[in-house]
């Protein structure tokens, strides 16, 4: 019943393309929409704002970066921590240098030095593949993170190495800062998120998108038809880190607050990477789900067996809780190889269905 | 002009000026390398006979050497908690093989690397729990590994060698020989060998795949425990070690992921040159801990030129 497509006839190609092809999706999402945009704002507590719902969307922008490269280019990278780290610190120094700059166009342009740095650490992939790639991206992780150390121009010359957000204002509210409330970072994250998930939709929908799964399923076949596999990798490595970037600005901007170097450490770049597997690789829905999943897990572990009168001390949710990730991919990687999104499609096969079983 | 002095000229006149200290620091660069050899030499063993390549090598370590000491702090005595450390890491090779490898067979390798660092994960929360996560102090002297230095007085100066990593470096010198002529002359030896050339062809000669998987997961753990045991009498048993691993990614990239001369060679060349780099070129010119990159950038570059390493195979593709 609910997702009954009959009645709905598409009379041209243009029609059949569409974003939203059968119209129960676009209302679904209209409902996601509003969700996240009037009824979490209105009923979330500022904890929930801090510990779920600013860093979900955040953590998923990060792995909607790493899922363009790895997913839809076949590229596996290593190193997302230290390019989220490019963008923060990029971000800081322009915030720094030009104060009076706006900060949508400080986060804006703070990811074009990410994508520069990404591109750069990509040449080695016309060369070298697989698994090799993978430690070349390892390369651009430690030698960055070892940067942000040591060149104190980065931290302005600062005793603690670390960066700090001032308060920062935007049409006369605080958005950034220590000042900043919980609920306007979290519209704005909000808002940039859903710009940058419209766009890598459509790119992954369009010609360079078609290149890049063309690059990622045979790339000595997708050379033969004409795709130039040095731009195809290149872009692809451009438009991912530039999200990468983003996302690092909006991590340390509009939710930690304050950064050292070793925040962009390797666990940082495998926690997106798991958000990235476990959702579901090649697909822009499995970023969404994932982050929630490795997100909101702590949580559970440290309320659920409490509410069975089971307390659990802090040190072994941490545990716990990087042995249930463990599990999880193992898990997914044998039931489900495709991820949280492909759940989600199967579920929708069969609502279309519904309630015949073929 | 002084940065290329700085560059080109003092390094080199400071080892003129002092040959005893570049010995020194030649020695622990090879201490060093060992290390970096042996858990390269497990990622290989693996890769080799398997195709997939093992993230978790290096929490093996980790989890190797834990075992031991918590075992010891227990209560059992040092030459029985090693025997009992190597049938905890036999049971870990047949539990991985039982219940990830074996649902995963012939998938991308691609998700077999992923499988492994679900496994890494899994060890890490498995092991803090077990043995808690702070710093424990490795059972040098109780294993019966001399623990004191010898000098030696060349040029004038003198250079210290510590004797736990004299009977590091010999320790690994057996391991490794043993294990090549365990590898060339023996039947199990063989098996390994034709199954990392063709699955399916060993298979059909009655090779059985989730045995020789036990047995090479096992050595890989048995390696791990040798190097967990020496990194642990250096610098203490405790999750850091698990960098150690990170290390030895760029001597598979230099050496090539399926050659066993290449991981020791690539090990101990990187060892050197990275510790001769740190501080010679590291330290006074760039704020040092160079050692954190210095073995990638020096693999990435290797990698522009010879994409399959120093001593990998060459990957032809045909369509």
């Amino acid at each position: 019943m609910l997702y009954r497509t009959a009645g709905q006839f598409k009379t041209s190609y243009k029609a059949d393309h569409a974003l939203f092809p059968v119209r129960q999706d676009a209302l679904l999402l209209g409902f996601i929409l509003l969700l996240a945009f009037v009824v979490f704002p209105l009923t979330a507590s500022e904890f929930t704002f801090r510990a779920l719902l600013i860093p979900v969307l955040i953590y998923s922008l990060a792995a909607l970066g790493l899922n363009i490269l790895t997913g839809y280019a076949g590229q596996l990278s290593l190193g997302t921590g230290a390019f989220m780290g490019v963008g923060a610190y990029a971000c800081y120094k322009l915030l720094t240098i030009f104060p009076e700059m706006n900060i949508v166009i400080a986060i804006a342009m703070s990811g074009f030095f990410s994508a520069a740095v990404g591109v750069l650490f990509g040449l080695p992939s016309l060369r070298i593949k697989g698994f090799y790639l993978a430690i070349a991206t390892l390369a651009a992780q430690f030698f960055l993170v070892w940067l942000f150390q040591k060149w104190a121009w980065l931290y302005n010359y600062n005793a603690s190495g670390a960066i700090q957000v001032p308060n920062i204002d935007m049409f006369g509210i605080t958005v950034a800062g220590p000042r900043a409330t919980a609920m306007t970072q979290y519209y704005f994250v909000l808002g940039v998120v859903s710009v940058i998930t419209l766009f890598a939709i459509n790119i992954t929908r369009g010609r360079i998108g078609r290149m890049w799964k063309a690059v990622r399923d045979m790339d000595i076949a997708a050379e033969l038809v004409g795709i130039n596999l040095m731009r195809a990798k290149l872009t692809a490595f451009f438009v991912s880190s530039y999200i990468v970037g983003v996302s690092g600005a909006l991590f340390v901007f509009l939710w930690r607050g304050a950064a050292e170097a070793n925040l962009f450490d390797i666990p940082l770049s495998f926690r997106v990477l798991f958000i990235a597997i476990i959702g579901g690789l090649g697909s822009i829905l499995g970023n969404y789900l994932g982050a929630i999943l490795i997100v909101a897990l702590p949580v559970i572990i440290s309320t659920v067996p409490a509410t069975f009168g089971i307390p659990v001390d802090s040190a072994m949710v941490e545990h716990l809780n990087v042995m249930i990730v463990g599990a999880l991919i193992i898990t997914f990687l044998i039931v489900e190889p495709h991820g949280l999104a492909r759940f989600w499609a199967v579920i929708r096969e069969k609502l279309i269905l519904w309630p015949f079983p073929h | 002009m002084e940065l290329l002095n700085a560059i080109f000229v003092k390094p080199f006149a400071d080892m003129a000026a002092a040959p005893d200290f570049l010995l020194q620091v030649l020695w622990e660069g090879l201490v060093g390398g060992v290390l970096y050899a042996l858990i390269a030499l497990g990622f290989v063993l693996i890769y080799k006979s398997s195709r997939i390549f093992n993230f978790a090598q290096g929490i093996m370590v980790v989890f190797a050497a834990l075992t031991l000491v918590g075992l010891y702090e227990m209560g059992v005595p040092a030459l029985l908690a090693l025997p009992l450390t190597l049938g905890v890491m036999l049971l870990l090779a047949i539990s991985i093989e039982r219940v990830v490898l074996r649902p995963l067979v012939n998938q991308p390798d691609i998700i077999l690397f992923m499988a492994t660092i679900g496994i890494t994960l899994f060890l890490i929360g498995l092991g803090e729990i077990i043995f808690g996560g702070e710093n424990k102090v490795m059972i040098t002297e109780q294993l019966g590994i001399p623990t004191g230095s010898i000098l030696f007085e060349p040029f004038g100066g003198f250079v210290s060698i510590e004797e736990k990593d004299l009977t590091a470096v010999i320790g690994a010198g057996l391991l490794v020989a043993s294990l090549l002529v365990f590898l060339n002359k023996s039947k199990i030896g063989r098996a390994i060998r034709a199954l990392g050339d063709d699955h399916q062809a060993a298979l059909s000669v009655g090779i059985s795949l989730s045995t020789i998987w036990v047995i090479v997961w096992f050595i890989a753990g048995v390696i791990a425990l040798a190097t967990g045991i020496v990194w642990g009498a250096r610098a203490g048993v405790s999750f850091a070690l698990e960098v150690i691993a990170y290390k030895a990614l760029p001597v598979l990239m230099l050496g090539g992921l399926e050659s066993v001369m290449g991981a020791i060679i690539g090990g101990l060349a990187i060892g050197i040159l990275e510790k001769l780099f740190e501080i010679y070129w590291g330290q006074p010119l760039l704020g040092g801990n160079t050692e954190a990159w210095f073995a990638y950038m020096l693999a990435l570059l290797v990698l522009l030129f010879r994409p399959q390493g120093l001593f990998g195979e060459r990957i032809i593709e045909r369509v």
